[in-house]
């Protein structure tokens, strides 16, 4: 056990960091995270800086234009990226879903095709899996996709799906047999967002952004060859995705909630704090540090087993609910303020805004009480509730 | 970046899980003579010149068993003050100690000598009376010491500081061991135990406290170890990791413990079910020293005011990040 970096990964942290201080530019940093500050020609310079640098698909296979690097390095970029308040990639749906399902289930043309354009930022991605009826419950997806003469024809709705209006590709969960339920029966599909009957609409959401979209396919035509895995075997590809989703996830998060915390801690010194607020304080940066050392514990479990430890599991809940908590304590602690909206608020509406976003966290990448079903029967072996 | 024990500390692990097993009341001597009293001692004193981290293991497991002896009171809190021949007598299993760092003395039914800290010291405590009081957790007796005077020098009271850290720590370690315990009794039952036809555990009502007992149990060995890393190597973040390591571990024990109770109805709430006696040994573990409000308080002083110069408390790796300021919306 030895909690420092080791001297490569101090390296690594000391070479990515002086990158970041030359290279982010002022203008982006500190952005709040929504999908729609990715909009501008700047959102796509700062991925393509990223990726001329090095920094993208570093723990990819070398063949596949990724840098080979170990999870540790994946680790402190993530770590790293959150506490320079950059951005992330404009691509994080194709790098951390897309990309790893396509490396796991496509074939070689497949992985010629869409990984090195994907890791560079020229062509971006975006995940269609919820629907209006199929949320939690994602085996309910009723999108069809039908053959015809060497096409999938696809019809249906999708929602809640981020980058829809800049992407390029999406990764769609349909049903090819309509006779089928739940598991069975369901196609992962490659689908080219420029195609004809692709209409995607944004929805705003509680803060008055536009980060989701919903997208509706009205006969659109996808080539047989952009099937990923096997007609019927969706089901298995997706969960490939979702482990993506959630796995790599945890030291952004960390980061994210560390940056959150100091950020807080800045604002009780700024406004004073009663010893009720100081102690709420202090319980969130030892949760903090709690939901770190657990996802240390985790990666150290992968890399020496090449399994993520079951602790792992518990990241993302911890920290969607200490979010929560942490820019609600934030409000009191501006009292009355509070309530004033962006043009008038201290700190720029900074935390009216993240208070308001913060709700999505327990809904968004798998809900709270999915995640505690995942907990309870898959890390706990408690009997299935379903 | 490592945060995995090494072979031989898993192996201690399963040496200690299984002689507590046969062993629920062991000696002094016993303990002795697997090696346990000497583990961070170093070789020349009779020790095996380990580390925290190896007694870090024991303390865990022995929460577990909800051991009852002077193996705290020795080595998790007394043994920072000992000069070379007094650690080479606990490596033989030859003495055991207890400090009287507050009122309340731990196991002073069982320790041989007592520590007292008086003005710039610590010195060993010559005659006095002691009364072992009545405890609710009845695996770590509590008592008073009265009378009798500062005999021979022990330590510096610098070495308080140490002190604090590594029985917070020690602490907070065997609360881990008593919450998994707890734990893993509720799931047990959660499926087996079978009303309105099915397993309980199918009910979310009942699957999802457990879910979260389970993050508590993960999150405060997360911090225990971390703190427990920090008092092995010296680290300058030892007071607020294991202020931090204490304050929730100790806590969540007992919120374990409650959401078991709770789990396995009226069987958990008797008194031949072994969760009352894991329920009182985390009560105890969060009562002993300073409860959790208070090191919380200490943990937003030193992160609101700055107090304590040189240490960190955001860390462990990037020590050099600047107060965030930005304000972007």
């Amino acid at each position: 056990m030895d909690l420092r970096d080791t001297p490569e990964e101090a390296a690594f942290r000391s070479e990515l960091r002086s990158w970041l201080e030359q290279n982010l530019p002022d203008d982006l940093q500190g952005h709040r995270g929504g999908a729609t500050r990715f909009d501008g020609p700047e959102m796509r310079a700062w991925s393509r800086a990223l990726y001329d640098a090095g920094y993208v698909g570093l723990t990819w296979p070398e063949e596949y234009g990724g840098g080979g690097a170990p999870y540790t390095h994946q680790a402190i970029f993530l770590e790293e990226l959150a506490r320079a308040e950059a951005p992330p990639h404009i691509g994080v749906i194709g790098i951390g879903m897309a990309g790893p399902t396509i490396i796991a289930h496509g074939t070689e043309e497949q992985k010629g095709r869409y990984l090195a354009p994907l890791l560079a930022a020229d062509e971006i991605w975006c995940q269609g899996f919820s629907e209006p009826g199929a949320g939690s419950d994602l085996a309910g997806v009723r999108t069809s996709s039908t053959l015809d003469d060497g096409h999938f024809v696809v019809n249906g709705q999708k929602v809640w799906s981020s980058f829809a209006h800049l992407a390029d590709f999406c990764i769609l969960l349909t049903r090819t047999d309509p006779e089928s339920t739940r598991h069975a029966g369901l196609t992962y599909l490659i689908v080219d967002m420029h195609a004809p009957g692709v209409e995607v609409r944004p929805l705003r959401q509680i803060t008055g952004e536009a980060e989701f979209n919903e997208i509706f396919f009205s006969d659109v035509r996808v080539p047989e060859e952009n099937l990923l895995g096997e007609v019927g075997g969706g089901w298995q590809v997706a969960m490939t995705t979702l482990l993506h989703e959630r796995g790599t996830l945890g030291f952004a998060l960390q980061a994210a909630l560390e940056v959150q915390i100091r950020k807080l801690v800045s604002l009780a010194r700024d406004r004073g704090a009663d010893p009720l607020q100081r102690d709420r304080i202090a319980r969130e940066w030892i949760e903090m540090q709690g939901v770190r050392f657990t996802n240390y514990r985790s990666l150290s479990a992968l890399m020496k087993t090449g399994l993520p430890g079951p602790e792992g599991s518990i990241s993302k809940l911890v920290w969607s609910e200490s979010n929560q908590r942490v820019t609600k304590l934030a409000l009191e602690i501006l009292g009355p303020d509070a309530a004033l909206g962006e043009d008038n608020a201290p700190y720029g509406g900074y935390w009216q805004y993240q208070q308001l976003r913060s709700r999505g966290n327990t809904i968004e990448a798998g809900t709270s009480e999915v995640l505690r079903n995942i907990v309870a029967e898959r890390v706990l072996g408690l009997p299935y509730s379903r | 970046m490592d945060f995995t024990f090494t072979p031989v500390q898993e192996a201690l692990r399963e040496q200690a899980r299984e002689f507590l097993a046969a062993n629920p009341e062991p000696t002094w001597a016993q303990i002795a003579e697997l090696g346990w009293t000497g583990v961070s001692i170093a070789e020349e004193d009779g020790g095996a010149g380990l580390s925290f981290l190896e007694e870090a293991v024991l303390f865990e497991e022995l929460g577990r068993a909800l051991y009852r002896g002077p193996y705290f009171a020795t080595v998790g809190l007394t043994l920072p003050a000992l000069p070379a021949e007094d650690r080479a007598a606990v490596a033989a299993g030859e003495a055991s100690w207890t400090l009287a760092f507050g009122p309340l003395v731990p196991d002073l039914d069982s320790a041989e000598h007592v520590a007292i800290v008086g003005g710039d010291g610590i010195y060993e405590l010559e005659g006095g009376e002691r009364e072992v009081l009545s405890t609710t957790d009845e695996s770590r007796t509590l008592g008073v010491v009265r009378g009798g005077e500062a005999g021979r020098r022990l330590a510096d009271s610098g070495v308080l500081s140490e002190i604090e850290a590594r029985s917070q720590t020690a602490l907070a370690l065997e609360a881990c061991g008593v919450a998994r315990l707890a734990l893993e009794d509720a799931l047990e039952y959660a499926s087996s135990r079978e009303q309105f036809g099915k397993k309980i555990g199918v009910y979310q009502a009942v699957s999802h406290p457990l879910a979260d007992a389970y993050t508590r149990v993960e999150l405060s060995r997360s911090l225990a170890l971390w703190a427990a890393w920090c008092v092995a190597t010296g680290d300058a973040q030892a007071s607020i990791a294991a202020a931090a390591a204490k304050s929730y571990a100790g806590e969540s024990a007992v919120s374990v413990c409650e959401t078991a109770i709770q789990s396995l109805g009226g069987i958990g709430f008797t008194w031949e079910h072994r969760l009352q006696r894991l329920y009182k040994r985390a009560l105890g573990i969060e009562s002993f020293g300073a409860s959790g409000t208070r090191l919380r308080a200490e943990i937003a002083a030193s992160l609101l005011e700055k107090t304590e110069q040189g240490s960190d408390p955001w860390g462990p790796t990037p020590a050099d990040l600047e107060e965030a300021t930005t304000w972007t919306a």
